[in-house]
């Protein structure tokens, strides 16, 4: 066959060309996607989306402006270059092409994006349980309405306070162990004007005319709620006792967002290389079949490689573990244990040596997390190849102990430490609502279960002040650990 | 399935308004750095846009995180020479954050952005004005202005008034349709008739004209270009208030290069601050030793002369001119830098003739006096002499300053809106 282009410009019909043929080598190894929605941008477009985390409708908010002035200024420097593309877990999935790109790169994009990413959003459990791909973008339009609409009413800084404060316990606004009931615009409205019209029957103003009840009822039996609850925001829309309707509305619509973005946090290393996997196959192949020349190969690879670049820990270009490169080499990895398995590998990994690898990767793809993705996977050749080592930091030593390294002692060692790496409990700290005093001075009482006594950070004092701003009544955290408080009590109003 | 969408011709700055949000939350900081920035700036960058560093902490988002401490392992790739056991001093900073390992520095303690020249100088300028400009009576001058003008048949295609332009449309087809519903209602009666009396032809023909009739009328076009209106405009002259600002500068010897640096910084400020907020200013330039000139803009910022110090003849100059051009229908200002280090009778004689033939024509007078800020503070002769004025002028305002951080201060001060 004849290649489809030679040189680096492109035109939407070639684009065109280029995605069938891409799509065709995908259909071949039956990758299982969305319909593709590819958007060619400028780069200006691309620094906005990037504020607003990749979306393509985002309400007001000024921590978007910052994002903005830093990713644009970053740019500008050329400390940081722009990402070749920005893909939407929606259905269709929407993906951004930079137009400065070279043809060369549009194909590694949408190979890497449309296919790769586009398909693990597709298969993989976590998204298919914590997301709606079909409504999120009827979903933003929805919130973007009604943020402005708040602010027409009620003023922007009264909607900015609320909006701080439910950003600052995102992460604690997420429900991890039951998929919440899936978003439609038309619920959402429906369920808000139900909201309202309650709001509007409960109005009666003779209620005001009624004496005060000499006696107050009596109090409810036992702590509420009855079992720890770990989504904080989720507890706030729902029992908040001072919220109007129109900040719990708010509120909600930050939980959404927070758990829309849930899957995406504990699937960074298996989602990025599951795409840059598919991209240098689906590529490789392209050039196979003849329709890719030498000079497009050259300039995939070297592209391909600056993303794949690992520097070691003792290197300035150092930035921690890149999930690109982790999450590719293991998928590659695995292939060749499907295919080329040594007796190592039929040791370690009897159920998947000599299988094929197709069906395998598949089944990786679409059943695991980060966590367990590389407790299951990470084989000691790639330990080895990365010449991993693990350092341990003790707080009752003086100095750092060289845990274990890349020899047979330390292999399963480092499997297992790096696989918590990359769990929720080390990244995000445990801090759950155990008490809600609701016939007493309706304080909030939240626990931090501690996690190898790493204590918070400052910054806890400033959340508790934002949650106090949406509960209203004194709020206050204590760290346990092992059934007992230990530390002090970071409490608002202090 | 793929679908591709070109989206290039978008609408851009969709970030734009979250800026705008950014910077209004963090106005003060930023109104800050910006006034740092200007008071270490040379003069000739004075009004360029610039780099805003915005402490970190303060616009940091909080969130619940783990701090320093506690026990923790971390995979790291690139080993060379570790084997299990080693022991690796801790490294200073972080305390045992494995991760963030020392090498960022400063970079990381503030959030840094480029302001425009325009956003720059908006921040600069923001809660100032000068005073008194509303109440001026209106000169003789005039601006011209656009104004609206009822509709006109022809126009841009920006212009054109849709609501205007189809209800012309709706009156032509109604006018139109009014005289073929006539006709057919006619029509129709007499072809009633003719089938009433049985003739076929004629019948046949009304059938044929009340057919053409309803043709005509479908045929009547929605819009016509004879419907077309457009909103108009013409340009008006309008009075407009003018203003006229004298700025008085002392370069005599005593003036030495650091006052001469600040009293310059001081009219930069004054120069920019006023071409910035009026338009119709007009600024006079007088520079004075023991001889007054007027100069233009650049000799007196950039042109190094020196001599003795006479403040009366600037102040002669300043009303000859104002004399001359600025009599009638003009709001004069002024503004006076000197370290009032004048001779003998020149302060008495310059503090009467400010009082008695000044004052009355300006609507604000400053004066600032610059002290060098190695000798100690002490009421030069001028300053003392236009104390008196101070106390009895509502009009008249006095400062001092002595070190470059001040200039700031003091100008703002000088033109805070609602100042008197």
């Amino acid at each position: 066959m004849t290649a489809l282009s030679h040189g680096a410009d492109w035109d939407t019909s070639l684009l065109e060309r280029y995605d069938a043929a891409i799509g065709e080598i995908a259909a071949e190894y039956t990758l299982d996607t969305y319909p593709n929605q590819i958007e060619i941008i400028t780069s200006e477009q691309m620094l906005d989306a990037y504020a607003t985390t990749g979306l393509p409708i985002g309400y007001p908010h000024w921590s978007f402006g910052k994002e903005f002035i830093r990713n644009e200024q970053a740019y500008r420097r050329g400390a940081q270059g722009l990402a070749y593309e920005i893909v939407i877990n929606s259905n269709p999935c929407i993906a951004y092409l930079m137009e400065e790109n070279t043809i060369t790169t549009q194909a590694l994009v949408i190979a890497h994006a449309c296919y790769g990413h586009n398909s693990f959003f597709k298969g993989n459990h976590l998204f298919r349980q914590w997301t709606t791909p079909e409504a999120i973008l009827d979903y933003l339009v929805f919130a973007r309405h009604f943020v402005m609409e708040c602010e027409d009413r009620h003023g922007e800084a009264a909607v900015e306070e609320i909006l701080d404060a439910c950003h600052a316990l995102m992460p604690h606004g997420v429900d991890r162990y039951r998929r919440p009931p899936p978003l439609t615009l038309k619920a959402e409205e429906a369920r808000l004007k139900d909201r309202q019209a309650y709001q509007e029957r409960q109005f009666n103003d003779l209620w005001r005319t009624l004496p005060d009840k000499a006696t107050t009822p009596a109090k409810r039996k036992g702590t509420f709620p009855p079992d720890p609850q770990e989504n904080i925001l989720y507890f706030v829309e729902k029992f908040s006792p001072k919220l109007e309707p129109w900040q719990r509305e708010l509120v909600r619509i930050v939980r959404k967002l927070a758990q829309y973005f849930y899957p995406q946090g504990q699937t960074k290393v298996m989602n990025e290389g599951w795409a840059v996997f598919w991209h240098y196959t689906i590529l490789n192949r392209l050039h196979e079949k003849g329709l890719v020349d030498d000079g497009f190969m050259l300039e995939f690879l070297k592209s391909h490689t600056n993303v794949m670049h690992q520097p070691g820990f003792d290197t300035q270009a150092f930035g921690g573990m890149n999930p690109y490169t982790l999450g590719f080499s293991i998928f590659a990895d695995l292939k060749r244990i499907c295919e080329r398995p040594d007796d190592e590998d039929r040791e370690w990994f009897p159920d998947v040596a000599g299988t094929d690898w197709r069906k395998t990767l598949d089944f990786a793809m679409r059943n695991y997390k980060d966590e367990s993705f590389i407790g299951q996977y990470l084989s000691p050749r790639l330990i080895r190849e990365l010449r991993l080592f693990a350092l341990a930091d003790h707080a009752d030593e003086d100095e750092l102990v060289v845990d274990s390294i890349h020899n047979e002692a330390g292999y399963r060692r480092l499997r297992k430490l790096l696989a918590e790496q990359h769990a929720q409990e080390t990244r995000v700290p445990d801090v759950q609502i155990v008490r809600y005093d609701r016939d007493g001075d309706r304080s909030l009482e939240l626990r931090h279960m501690g996690y190898r006594d790493r204590p918070l950070a400052d910054a806890a004092g400033e959340v508790v002040k934002h949650l106090y701003r949406l509960w209203g009544f004194p709020v206050r955290l204590e760290t346990w650990k092992d059934g007992t408080r230990v530390g002090r009590a970071v409490e608002c109003p202090a | 399935m793929s679908h591709l969408i070109d989206r290039r011709e978008n609408a851009r700055g969709k970030s734009a308004v979250n800026r705008a949000r950014f910077m209004r939350r963090y106005k003060a900081q930023i109104g800050a750095a910006v006034k740092k920035m200007v008071s270490e700036r040379r003069l000739a960058d004075m009004e360029k846009g610039g780099d805003v560093y915005v402490p970190r902490k303060d616009i940091s988002e909080p969130a619940f995180g783990f701090g320093p401490g506690g026990d923790r392992e971390i995979v790291l790739p690139g080993n060379r020479t570790f084997v299990a056991g080693d022991r690796i001093p801790r490294p200073d900073a972080g305390g045992g954050g494995g991760g963030s390992q020392a090498g960022h520095g400063d970079g990381e303690d503030a959030f840094v952005f480029s302001l425009s020249r325009e956003e720059f100088m908006q921040v600069f300028f923001d809660d100032l004005e000068l005073p008194n400009l509303a109440r001026t009576a209106l000169g003789r001058a005039e601006r011209p202005t656009s104004v609206r003008a009822g509709y006109t048949t022809s126009g841009s295609p920006a212009n054109l008034a849709v609501i205007r332009t189809l209800s012309q449309s709706l009156a032509r087809r109604i006018a139109l349709r009014s005289g073929i519903a006539e006709e057919a209602l006619a029509i129709e009666a007499e072809f009633g008739l003719a089938v009433a009396a049985g003739q076929q032809k004629e019948a046949y023909d009304l059938y044929l004209e009340l057919q053409r009739l309803l043709r005509r009328e479908n045929a009547l076009p929605f819009i016509e270009e004879l419907d077309l209106r457009y909103r108009n405009r013409v340009v008006r002259p309008e009075p407009v208030a003018r203003a006229a600002m004298f700025c008085l500068m002392d370069v005599s010897a005593s003036m030495d290069e650091e006052k001469k640096d600040l009293a310059k910084r001081f009219f930069t400020l004054l120069y920019l601050f006023l071409t910035r907020k009026y338009r119709e200013v007009d600024l006079v330039f007088i520079r004075h030793t023991d001889d007054a000139e007027e100069v233009d803009e650049d000799t007196f910022f950039h042109d190094p002369r020196t001599g003795g110090t006479i403040v009366l003849s600037a102040l002669e100059l300043a009303a000859a001119i104002h004399r001359e051009r600025y009599l009638d229908g003009w709001n004069v200002y002024a503004a006076q830098a000197s370290d009032g280090d004048a001779f003998g009778a020149d302060s008495a004689r310059s503090a009467r003739f400010l009082r008695e033939k000044v004052l009355p024509a300006t609507r604000y007078y400053t004066y600032l006096e610059l002290n060098s800020p190695h000798s100690p503070e002490r009421p030069s002769a001028l300053w003392v002499e236009y104390q008196v004025i101070a106390a009895g002028a509502a009009n008249f305002a006095m400062r001092r300053a002595s070190q470059r951080d001040q200039i700031y201060p003091v100008f703002h001060d000088l033109f805070k809106k609602d100042a008197q």
